[in-house]
């Protein structure tokens, strides 16, 4: 079990982290989040993807006082504000982007306007270009 | 070409730690490196070394840790992921180490190719 050193000085990569499932369900929106916050120590570029029921977990007022679960949804905030720190600091060369994408918002009868943090839309072909011109996509 | 690996599913409900098995020896069969495996969501489980399946089946976690001993791989198991589910000091297998999320960030750093096994 020895512990590999890998050569990281000065990488700089595209990070495609997809959110495919229902907030609640399963455990992998939590988990997944937990990597994208690592991954912003590093200064990599990420793309924040939703997808298929993954879009319902951006959605705003997350309630889950019945279900006797964790409501996680503040986290996205402080995606946010990694975000909006990597788009205003000159200092951090990282590019963030949280994408939902637009055929599985509208199959779910959701708009922009009922995410609770800022998104950018995009249709499911230009998000297989971005997932085309990533270097590592990890999801749950 | 170096590769990363990434393993989403425990050993038994999915297939997807055996797939990852045999993608790893096959690559380093054909001369690729794998230096790093990473275990993270229910995937920590192929670490638990009370594990123990029926003798005429695969025995995951034996495997994997045979596969790290003999080509030297790097097998990482998430802290916080494996913590949830019980996998701590006293019940890791041999050849795994825990460590935190950054492992699976610099394995995709450092990696020709990330590879992730899962649903």
């Amino acid at each position: 079990m020895a512990e590999y050193e890998f050569d990281t000085e000065g990488v700089k990569k595209t990070f495609t982290f997809m959110n495919r499932k229902a907030p609640y369900g399963t455990v992998y929106a939590l988990e997944v989040l937990e990597t994208v916050l690592i991954s912003a120590a590093f200064e990599q570029h990420a793309n924040i993807v939703f997808v298929d029921d993954g879009v319902y977990q951006l959605k705003a007022g997350h309630d889950t006082s019945e279900i006797g679960m964790k409501n996680f949804s503040p986290t996205f905030g402080i995606i946010e504000m990694e975000k909006e720190d990597a788009d205003e600091d000159e200092d951090i060369d990282m590019v963030w982007r949280i994408l939902v994408e637009k055929e599985s918002m509208e199959a779910r009868g959701l708009t922009e306007d009922d995410f609770k943090v800022e998104i950018e839309v995009v249709s499911a072909a230009e998000l297989a270009d971005i997932l085309d011109a990533s270097d590592c996509v990890i999801g749950g | 070409m170096k590769f990363g690996i990434l393993i989403n599913e425990g050993p038994f409900t999915h297939q997807a730690s055996d797939t990852a098995y045999h993608f790893t020896k096959a690559a380093l069969e054909k001369g690729h490196e794998v230096p790093r495996v990473f275990f993270y969501y229910d995937g920590v489980n192929n670490a638990n070394k009370f594990s123990a399946p029926q003798a005429d089946d695969r025995n995951l976690v034996k495997l994997w840790g045979e596969l790290a001993a003999e080509k030297n791989v790097d097998l990482v198991v998430c802290v916080a992921a494996g913590l949830r589910r019980g996998i701590d000091d006293d019940s890791l297998a041999d050849g795994f180490r825990i460590s935190g999320l950054g492992q699976l960030v610099e394995a995709g750093m450092g990696c020709d190719r990330l590879m992730m096994f899962g649903d």
